[in-house]
């Protein structure tokens, strides 16, 4: 902590708002969680381009006719069950507990590794079936908008093993806890993205 | 690591009770696969007025992205929390903003102006 | 090998071009040559380059600006000439395929590398030292922001020499953006350099929101914080919420361009229309990206030369909030005439007439505040004049265009033109230029030379006037916009007024150059001593004047707004005691950001031209620089008590209460 961030104390009955200011971590947590705002704005153009052009199948293959629910349903439920074990993860950086640390991080990416092939296995199957993106604009915007979301996991994933690195390699100093820190929040964001994925593109494909 | 009051508020995903953090999760889990099962079954079954399945879908999935605010990010409307929450909102008005207001533009101009195709057609 | 490019790519026969290219060849060498003579690359690299300090950045920031500034406006005189030139049979001597693509580059330049790099370089300079803290949220953030922005500003540039630019105009809207109708290089330049530059931005927009929000002196809560801050914090809300949608449209554009996709092509189901709607999602707010700061400035500026505080500083914050909110409201009058019927466009008239309110009450506080007060006629205020004049006119131009049906008639016309250039220049200019003279001797410890100041002001005020009203008069005629010749004799005697009055300006550009010379040579005559030049109210100008690294020794106590006329007011010493002094931690230095822009150059214009391998060698590269910050242990570095203290007796620990304030306090002129 800086000379400055000693001087302060929390005062009780002056409003927050006053006490100068802030630790490193809330501001780091803060200015990531601005981040991710912007990120979920990208992703809001993109849904919004996917609802305009969900129609325009140019002769070619529609929503309907692509779609396995039960597929999705899997991938659901692992991408959902990886945001609970990251959070139990982060009860274990809180604790600085390293083998609980490990074990439930990596189950978190094994599971996101799952929802990535079972996603990749997905988009292959299209791609070979004459509906690859560059068929229509309904394709284009569906590779997009899904592929964004799978390459902000993969970016998840690979963020995730660095992280793991940092701490074996220099422990769980401020500096590596707070990164882990943004990480889960980056990993729930992402399911919350995936809510909007599901609901829009593949349960509201008529 | 202090989860007591931070001066200009907590960071997001900070839960200010750490002994009930795994308690936290599991309700949230909890409900967010019911919330699933409930979207699933919404989308096939053949019990809900047609018609209002987008809305009833709509409604799901924002109760679910709620769940995962509330549960796994710990983002109330507590002072501490003031901050994220209103960042929170600002994102989510921009965001309805950008869809809501895209679909409702583009549905207008696609029903006045003729499709590209059938205009560049026009032009040979 | 070298995908596209070849040697073809160079245009040995565009003379202007060639020209162009050889002058600026010898003045990089020559300043090369000039640093390696004078040994001052390790200074250069030490304190400049590598800095992370918000007040090198901001400098920095401006600097850019003004040099992009130059080749803008060399734009815009070869339009103006060229118009001058063309009427009737007369062909002009910029052929349509070059002026299209300097119309282009006008526009894109002087929004994202003239307008951009001045507001945020000036927000980057005042905000930690308004709001009474050491540095921005993330000092290396801050530092990649500019050289991403400096990156993108490189790659514009080598379009002008290695291949061509877009000539779509400075939005490349689709079809005429997508690869069957622009297969060349210039979409794809316009396209890599605006996602790179746009990146910079969007984290600076985080940093900066992120410090007006967590990082405040002790005791400014939010109703004490300084009406520029609110406006910063609102321009930068509007950053991190518009940014995204244009990253993400230039992408769908990039993917259609690159792979084949479908989003706004006119075939295949493409719908161009979806492009235009999302970038004006974005456009809309970009504009009050740049002119909400540009308010704060003037607010500042009014309170400091009227000696009062800000009349209605509720109303402005309340204000300042509206806007922020309602300026993603509006964005469909760009586009009245793309046929989304009555309803839809009466709605998003009616909005934009109620966002030209709140704009009108900031402009009765700034009148309501100069009323009553002692006015100081020197550039700032002449600059603030100008600008209240000339922003409502130009507002009230656009509240006109706010109906649709008179937009019907002057959609693209000169009209649209004379009407945002009337807010850009009367507000954007002449509020980052009012905020340059008004903090360069915080900046710099000296003052700028007041009469060439005044001249400049005279030139931009007098040439914007002389090239912009013939604007107005020849839209209202049915003059189009992007025009490169026209058949109506008629509108010719106009044209050259415009074109004089561009010559007008670039008489001011070329002062400013002049001043910033003469002010040099003046500086240990006009040296600020105090730190508080003006008599000002607000922190920043309690340090000295420059700062040091660390802006505060002592973090302030704040008790109201207009802290330090408070604290004046109150004979409080806002140096630190004698004996108190501690070690600091200050962020150390860093080349990630000048490294990753050059693996960002090198990936960017491997994408350019489609040069596969060098394009993943920039992105390894980058990826590299990343990894190796992040390893990165050694963070801080310690200012050691002593050094502390030595720097605060070379700066004489103010009295209490010294003379100047002391005097004009005590006179009770001054409310």
């Amino acid at each position: 902590m800086s000379a400055d961030e000693q001087a302060l104390s929390p005062i009780p009955g002056v409003s927050l708002a006053l006490r100068g200011p802030a630790p490193s971590r809330v501001v780091a947590g803060f200015g990531f969680w601005l981040f991710l705002l912007s990120d979920i704005i990208i992703f809001a153009a993109l849904f919004a381009t996917y609802s305009v052009l969900s129609g325009s199948t140019a002769g070619g293959p529609s929503a309907a006719e692509l779609f396995d629910k039960r597929h999705v349903f899997m991938e659901t439920l692992c991408l959902l069950a990886s945001s609970v074990t990251c959070g139990f993860g982060l009860l274990a950086l809180h604790r600085t507990d390293t083998r609980a640390l490990y074990f439930w991080m990596g189950i978190t990416f094994v599971l996101g590794a799952c929802f990535l092939t079972m996603e990749g296995k997905e988009f292959a199957g299209m791609v070979a079936a004459g509906a690859g993106p560059s068929h229509s604009a309904f394709l284009s915007a569906f590779f997009t908008l899904v592929g964004t979301h799978g390459l902000h996991v993969s970016l998840g994933l690979v963020w995730l093993l660095v992280m793991l690195l940092q701490v074996a390699t220099l422990g769980f100093r401020p500096m590596v806890s707070r990164r882990f820190f943004c990480f889960a929040l980056f990993w729930h964001a992402l399911d919350i993205v995936w809510v909007g994925v599901f609901t829009i593109v593949y349960l509201g494909a008529k | 690591m202090d989860m007591q009051v931070q001066p200009q508020g907590q960071a997001p995903g900070v839960d200010p009770g750490e002994q009930h953090g795994a308690r936290s999760y599991l309700i949230g889990l909890m409900y967010a696969v019911a919330l699933t099962l409930a979207s699933f079954w919404a989308a096939t079954t053949p019990l809900v007025y047609a018609p209002a399945v987008p809305v009833l879908l709509a409604v799901l999935a924002i109760a679910q992205m709620g769940v995962h605010v509330s549960f796994f990010l710990h983002i109330s409307s507590a002072p501490d929390q003031a901050n994220n929450f209103l960042s929170l909102a600002f994102g989510v008005f921009v965001s309805a903003f950008v869809v809501f207001g895209s679909m409702m533009i583009m549905a207008n101009l696609n029903h006045n102006m003729m499709p590209m195709d059938e205009l560049t057609k026009m032009q040979r | 090998m070298f995908g596209r490019l070849n040697w073809s790519a160079i245009p040995f026969d565009q003379p202007i071009v060639m020209g162009t290219c050889a002058t600026v060849g010898v003045v990089l060498l020559t300043i090369f040559v000039l640093i390696t003579a004078k040994r001052g690359w390790p200074y250069l690299w030490r304190e400049w380059i590598t800095s992370v300090d918000h007040k090198r950045i901001g400098v920095m920031y401006m600097i850019l600006g003004l040099v992009m500034l130059v080749r803008g406006f060399s734009d815009a005189i070869m339009m103006r000439s060229q118009l001058a030139l063309a009427a009737g049979h007369a062909q002009g001597y910029l052929p349509p395929e070059h002026y299209d693509q300097i119309f282009s580059a006008h526009g894109t330049i002087m929004i994202f590398f003239v307008a951009m790099p001045f507001v945020i370089g000036l927000m980057n300079f005042a905000v930690p030292l308004q709001l009474g803290v050491r540095d921005v949220a993330f000092p290396k953030l801050n530092s990649v922001s500019f050289w991403l922005t400096a990156a993108g500003v490189l790659l514009i540039n080598l379009s002008l020499f290695v291949g061509e630019f877009a000539r779509t105009g400075w939005l490349a809207y689709p079809p005429l953006s997508e690869l069957a109708y622009s297969p060349g290089v210039g979409v794809d330049y316009y396209l890599w350099s605006l996602q790179l530059s746009g990146i910079g931005t969007l984290l600076s927009g985080i940093n900066l929101t992120t410090t007006i929000l967590k990082l405040r002196a002790p005791g400014m809560g939010y109703k004490r914080m300084p009406v520029f801050c609110w406006t910063a914090l609102a321009s930068n809300l509007l950053i991190v919420a518009a940014f995204p949608v244009l990253t993400a449209t230039f992408a769908m554009l990039l993917l259609d361009r690159y792979c084949g996709f479908h989003f706004f092509t006119n075939d295949f189901g493409g719908n161009p229309m979806m492009y235009i709607n999302l970038i004006w999602i974005w456009g809309h707010p970009e504009v009050y990206i740049l002119i909400l700061p540009c308010f704060g400035v003037f607010s500042e500026v009014v309170a400091t030369f009227s000696g009062r505080t800000l009349f209605g500083y509720r109303s402005m914050v309340l204000a300042t909030m509206v806007i922020c909110a309602l300026s993603f409201m509006v964005w469909l009058h760009h586009f009245f005439t793309m046929g989304a019927g009555a309803d839809v466009n009466a709605f998003f008239g009616i909005a934009t007439m109620i966002i030209a309110v709140p704009t009108g009450v900031k402009v009765f506080n700034w009148l309501f505040t100069l009323y009553g007060g002692r006015i100081q006629f020197n550039a700032p205020i002449y600059w603030t004049l100008g600008f209240i004049v000339t922003f409502v006119i130009g507002g009230m131009t656009g509240v006109l265009m706010a109906i649709p049906p008179a937009d019907f008639v002057l959609h693209n016309s000169l009209f649209l033109i004379a009407h945002f250039h009337n807010v850009i220049i009367g507000g954007v200019v002449f509020g980052v230029m009012a905020g340059m003279s008004y903090w360069f001797p915080k900046a710099f410890g000296f003052k700028l030379n007041e009469r060439l100041g005044k001249a400049v002001f005279w030139c931009w005020f007098i040439g914007f006037y002389l090239a912009f009203a013939p604007l107005y008069v020849l839209g209202l005629m049915g003059a189009t916009r992007r025009m490169q010749h026209y058949s109506n004799t008629h509108w010719q005697p106009l044209m050259l007024v415009a074109l004089a009055g561009a010559v007008v300006i670039l008489l001011g550009i070329a002062l400013t150059a002049v001043q910033i010379a003469v002010s040099i040579r003046q500086r240990h005559a006009n040296r600020d001593r105090t730190g508080d030049p003006w008599n000002a109210r607000t922190l920043e100008w309690s340090t000295p004047s420059p700062p040091p690294a660390w802006n505060f020794t002592r973090l302030p106590n704040v008790e109201r707004t207009d802290a330090y006329w408070h604290m004046k007011e109150q004979g409080v010493s806002h140096r630190a005691l004698p004996g108190s002094f501690v070690d600091l931690h200050i962020p150390r230095n860093t080349p990630v950001g000048v490294f990753l822009a050059f693996f960002a150059v090198i990936a960017g214009f491997a994408l350019i031209w489609r040069i596969d391998w060098l394009a993943v060698v920039g992105l390894v590269g980058a990826l590299v620089v990343v990894l190796r910050e992040y390893w990165t242990t050694e963070r801080e570095r310690i200012v050691p008590a002593e050094d502390v203290a030595a720097f605060e007796r070379a700066h004489g620990a103010l009295p209490v209460g010294h003379e100047r304030s002391e005097v004009r306090v005590a006179s009770g002129v001054e409310s």
